[in-house]
């Protein structure tokens, strides 16, 4: 069913078909709309909505959730997420499905509450101490908001991992037509099968299934390094075997995850480089580059975090520019990609014009 | 095809630009993206709904200028005219001295003729409609149907049609 919406909007409804249950949250400019929305449609299916006094009770919750069986999410900015970051690593330690949603807007600090910015890419991959392997997807528009926050709630439950969904201001304000699909392709977590439960022993795909609370099975869920029962343990050994496999079911994996659109990029030379809201603006550029002759395409990750093997589509061009508002924080991967590779970087409050991102492109 | 709608919080700009997106995408088939700008205050600071309306994707959704300006304040029109490269649409009674192509309408008298100042608002964008015909007039009443409250979508489209019936007499050839 096609509705004008804006993408915050659009997220909770992607929420909502891809099974969320619980939304935990504070609201904050600009991502309001989606607790707003949440608390709407929420009650309509069953589920529960709860404002907290702040971000960090906002994403304890939304774990509590999870470990109580409900799919569940959160969603704030950059002054939130900053917030978050403790209890995101909590869920990469305690391997609990959670979808964390930051519509970023221009910091650092409180920065420009309603006004666009892609300033927390970095902290998204690594926000929380201690190593761990984030999965966090780019939404480029509304429709992107809907289909990629059902894809974070399937693949946080297939990886038992909280995925971010890094959206921003632009992408979450802006209303366009959006798709509700009739049909989503929903994945639950991995139960288990038998009477003994060992929530924290993998299987061949490095996964262990999941027991929630109340279903009569006896473990524990701790941030410390822990067994396979979840019990504390204080060793080199069981934290080596443990974070490898933290890291390796995404790196691994990451062919399952890593997503892009390539956009004329067959006969380029010039390989434009952009993500999110931004991408909109390259792309036109793009589009305008070839009316004068530039042979531009584009690359854009619709999945930031685990990095795709995109060397293989840049490395021949002639010339890669990466246009982000930000100082460089996806630019600092892309430029070992190619040596002649550019940055048109910014630090926010509005988008790249096309007409600007064309003349960086002339003049390289 | 970009159209900026100016005024102060509190007129109906957001609900006139949502419902020409509203209508152009889900009754016509075509691509609009709608983005809302405004001040801090919930009413009486300038506003305006900026609005991007194409046959094509539209893949960057930021209105830098427009083919249309519809003004329902001094201030919106003063601010937006020089963005503006075709004509403006503006209420007669709030928004004087306009020296440029344009089509006056008094939306507020009329709208205070059906007893409720409020639609405005949609008075100017049938008015508007009527004019440039860029939607047909009974999308833009399915937007009014699907999009406004139950209790107000008759109120709404009456307005609409008063605006409608005078944009038409003075139709852009």
């Amino acid at each position: 069913m096609l509705e004008f919406i804006n993408g915050d909007v659009a997220c909770a409804e992607g929420a909502i078909a891809a099974g969320c249950r619980f939304f935990g949250g504070y609201p904050i400019t600009p991502s309001t709309e989606i607790a707003e929305r949440m608390a709407l449609r929420l009650p309509q299916v069953g589920g529960a909505f709860m404002q907290m006094e702040d971000e960090l009770a906002s994403i304890m919750c939304v774990l509590g959730a999870s470990w109580a069986g409900k799919k569940a999410m959160t969603a704030t900015s950059g002054p939130g997420f900053s917030l978050m970051q403790e209890s995101i690593g909590l869920a990469a330690m305690t391997e609990t499905p959670c979808v964390i949603v930051d519509v970023q807007r221009a910091g650092p600090s409180t920065g420009l509450p309603t006004l666009v910015a892609q300033g927390d890419v970095m902290q998204s991959r690594f926000g929380s101490h201690g190593d761990y392997r984030t999965i966090v997807l780019a939404p480029a528009n509304a429709q992107e908001m809907y289909d990629l926050t059902i894809r974070a709630f399937n693949l946080s439950e297939r990886f038992r991992t909280p995925v971010i969904v890094l959206s921003d201001e632009v992408c979450g304000h802006i209303t366009s037509g959006v798709d509700l699909r009739e049909k989503v392709d929903i994945e639950n977590r991995k139960k288990p099968g038998s009477s003994e439960c060992l929530p924290f022993k993998a299987d061949e795909d490095l996964i262990p299934p999941m027991a929630v609370a109340g279903e009569g099975y006896r473990f524990h869920v701790t941030g410390l390094t822990h067994n396979e029962k979840g019990y504390p343990v204080t060793s080199a050994e069981v934290q080596q075997a443990l974070v490898t496999r933290l890291v390796d079911k995404v790196e691994k994996r990451k062919g399952e995850i890593v997503d892009a659109e390539f956009f004329m990029l067959d006969d380029a030379d010039m390989c434009v480089i952009a993500y999110g809201s931004e991408a909109g603006s390259a792309k036109k550029a793009v589009k305008m580059a070839r009316e004068k002759g530039i042979k531009a395409g584009l690359l854009r990750p619709k999945v930031l975090w685990p990095l795709g093997n995109f060397e293989d589509y840049v490395k021949d061009m002639k010339k890669v520019l990466v246009v982000e508002l930000n100082s460089g924080q996806f630019y600092s991967d892309a430029k070992c990609w190619n040596r002649n590779t550019k940055l048109l970087g910014g630090y926010g409050g509005e988008l790249h014009r096309p007409d600007d991102i064309l003349k960086v492109m002339e003049v390289f | 095809m970009e159209i900026i709608i100016a005024g102060f919080g509190g007129q109906g700009i957001m609900l006139a630009g949502y419902l020409l997106g509203r209508a152009a995408t889900i009754y016509e088939g075509k691509q609009a993206v709608f983005q809302e700008s405004y001040g801090p205050e919930a009413r009486g600071s300038a506003c305006k709904a900026n609005l991007k309306i194409s046959d094509e994707p539209i893949d960057y959704p930021i209105v830098e200028s427009a083919d249309y300006l519809i003004a329902l304040s001094k201030e919106g029109y003063e601010l937006n005219e020089p963005l503006l490269r075709g004509p403006v649409i503006y209420d007669s009674s709030l928004v004087p001295g306009v020296k440029r192509k344009g089509y006056g309408i008094d939306a507020t008298g009329i709208a205070e003729s059906l007893h409720n100042r409020i639609v405005a608002n949609m008075v100017i964008t049938g008015f508007f409609l009527g004019v440039t015909k860029i939607i047909k007039k009974e999308s833009f009443e399915k937007a009014i149907e699907s999009g406004v409250a139950k209790r107000f979508v008759e109120l709404n489209k009456t307005a609409f049609e008063a605006g409608y019936s005078e944009g038409i007499i003075n139709a852009e050839k």
